[in-house]
């Protein structure tokens, strides 16, 4: 009994961190740009796809074909950017909100039926040789791929978190975030540090994806139970706030597999649902976030 | 003026008569299945344009209330309750848990509204679907005609629509409409915002809920969850706006446009009429707000622009 608790909460905790690094991106560019990208998920499940083309025509480790996922998403983003989302930028915030929620729901539908006519509707998945190693502790097993995923998350939201901090076009960024009429006074060029931002976004969704291929499976249809994953981590950990995305996404898992192993695990996705409506209604700002003005 | 009115009515009625009269001529169940899915449609799109297009609030849960409307008919006939009364029931659980819903989800404004609803809506999807996992038959299924189930899509369309066009007209109508324009705005003016959007809440969620009580009769089988799914909400919505939404007309045209494109496509190249819809519904967000609607009044309006200058030229003209 107490094992599989223990089980259950490592692998809440493994999870988390894939969670924390599905909903950064979103995260990321909501924080910048205020574009409510819910398209998120199929940009993910365009990752997925990706890496599994490398993995079956290339041969190449999954975990090798994260910078093709990147750069190819990098791209997508760029594109998506130029064509559609930088239409919105000169709205009002509510309205800009708005109407990038309606465009990407658009998108959403673009996308998911693209990636029907490229690659049918079957469920794939990528296994690798190793799939089935794991280390024990004290009874708990911890899978190789989970804990090689849990690596890579980390290593993500430590380099945008370095990127932001220490570059000097993240410098940019978190001026724009803070003000962008006076960021562009001091000669910051705001559709750069916006097309730069969501690119950087649809990046880190393509690595999750590969990430979500490796542990789960990938099909068409996936991208809004993913893009709600992401919401839900996000608004946990307060919006657009870096370092809350990574316990958000804990905050998640955790709660999930405590659901599966208390209640059952058909209602995990409920219990995520759940918690996230309380925080919008009784801590819009997440609940680790401070208070606006 | 009272003459075009007179006319436009007259063609109207004309127009339904035509619709009354179609099971007659047309034999053939696939035509008939087609002018029930554009009512279907259009009447999602018209209950949910109230709510999203005439008070602002963009409510992507409105599949939860098709799907409650839905189930519980269902349910309540399998039983043996009769069909009227169980059809009715369908709307008024869905206002029930209107109510239940909205008064903590108004408490969010905008787009936390619309997500907040989102994945109300997937909750109850999920739930349904692990509580409710068996396929459903239609009660009706020894002698299932299509011919009832068309009659009552079409007396739903005309019903709803009808609702949508007083509504608007009204006092409650015009307060949701400047709620709408600007909530802080309308209540300095005395009109309470919370009491107008649980109004066109309830209105949007009972009419949808009666949509699924309907969806309960026309369907042969089904798993009870599959109202629930999000398209029941995302597919009326882009009609809505790529009509028009805040008109009434609007649901109309984008709900017969959406399923025109789909027969024409789906003979060809399949899920082809999905990505240009979504294509469509992309660039009437950013490029025209007001939908094919507008796109009509502006075309007509440089038209008559032209005739005017025509007309005011040619003396000139003459003049010279």
């Amino acid at each position: 009994m107490l094992q599989s608790l223990g089980q259950n909460l490592a692998f809440g905790l493994l999870i988390g961190a894939l969670y924390g690094l599905v909903a950064l991106g979103l995260s990321l560019v909501f924080g910048v740009t205020k574009f409510l990208n819910v398209a998120h998920g199929e940009l993910l499940m365009f990752g997925g796809y990706a890496s599994f083309w490398a993995f079956s025509l290339l041969n190449l480790d999954p975990f090798l074909t994260i910078p093709i996922t990147i750069v190819f998403l990098f791209l997508v983003g760029a594109l998506l950017y130029k064509l559609v989302f930088s239409q919105t930028v000169k709205l009002p915030e509510e309205a800009k909100i708005k109407n990038t929620l309606l465009i990407a729901f658009g998108l959403s539908v673009i996308l998911q039926n693209l990636a029907l006519r490229f690659w049918t509707a079957d469920e794939q998945s990528i296994t690798t040789s190793y799939a089935g190693a794991a280390i024990t502790v004290l009874g708990v097993r911890f899978p190789a791929v989970r804990l090689a995923s849990l690596v890579v998350a980390i290593i993500f939201l430590v380099a945008l978190q370095l990127f932001l901090k220490r570059t000097y076009t993240g410098k940019a960024i978190r001026a724009t975030v803070q003000n962008w009429e006076a960021a562009s006074l001091m000669g910051i060029d705001i559709h750069k540090v916006y097309l730069l931002s969501f690119a950087i976004g649809a990046a880190l969704a393509g690595a999750a994806g590969t990430l979500v291929a490796v542990n789960y499976s990938i099909q068409p249809a996936m991208g809004l139970d993913w893009t709600m994953k992401a919401l839900i981590v996000m608004v946990l950990g307060g919006l657009g706030n870096i370092p809350g995305t990574l316990v958000g996404g804990l905050v998640l898992g955790v709660t999930e597999s405590a659901t599966s192993f208390f209640i059952s695990s058909n209602y995990r996705e409920v219990a995520g649902l759940v918690l996230f409506l309380l925080v919008l209604i009784f801590r819009p700002q997440g609940l680790f976030g401070k208070k606006e003005g | 003026m009272n003459l075009k009115r007179i006319v436009s009515i007259v063609l109207l009625v004309a127009f339904l008569i035509v619709l009354v009269l179609l099971p007659l001529v047309i034999k053939k169940d696939n035509i008939i299945n087609l002018l029930i899915l554009v009512l279907l449609y259009m009447t999602l799109a018209s209950s949910w344009n109230i709510l999203g297009g005439y008070t602002g609030q963009t409510n992507l849960g409105q599949a939860a209330f098709f799907g409650i409307g839905s189930l519980t008919t269902r349910l309540l006939w399998i039983k043996g309750i009769p069909f009227i009364a169980s059809f009715l029931a369908g709307g008024v659980v869905a206002v029930v848990l209107a109510l239940v819903i909205g008064i903590p989800a108004f408490r969010l404004k905008g787009v936390y509204f619309a997500i907040g609803t989102l994945a109300l809506a997937q909750i109850l999807n999920i739930t349904v679907g692990n509580m409710l996992p068996d396929m459903s038959y239609n009660p009706g299924l020894s002698n299932y005609q299509l011919a009832p189930r068309y009659y009552l899509f079409l007396a739903l369309a005309v019903f709803i629509i009808g609702i949508a066009y007083f509504l608007v007209k009204s006092r409650w109508g015009l307060g949701m409409m400047a709620v709408r324009e600007g909530e802080d705005a309308a209540e300095s003016l005395g009109i309470s915002a919370l009491k107008h959007k649980l109004l066109a809440l309830s209105i949007s969620a009972f009419l949808t809920g009666l949509v699924g009580s309907a969806f309960a009769y026309y369907h042969v089988s089904y798993y009870l969850n599959m109202p629930f799914s999000p398209e029941w909400t995302f597919d009326p919505m882009m009609m809505a706006y790529i009509g028009g939404t805040g008109t009434i007309i609007g649901p109309i045209i984008g709900s017969i446009f959406f399923v025109g494109l789909q027969q024409l496509l789906v003979m060809n190249v399949g899920e082809w009429h999905l990505i240009i819809f979504g294509v469509l519904f992309i660039l009437i967000v950013l490029f025209l707000p007001g939908g094919l609607v507008e796109a009509w009044t502006k075309i007509r309006q440089a038209f008559v622009r032209r005739k005017k200058t025509i007309k005011t030229q040619q003396p000139l003209n003459k003049e010279a």
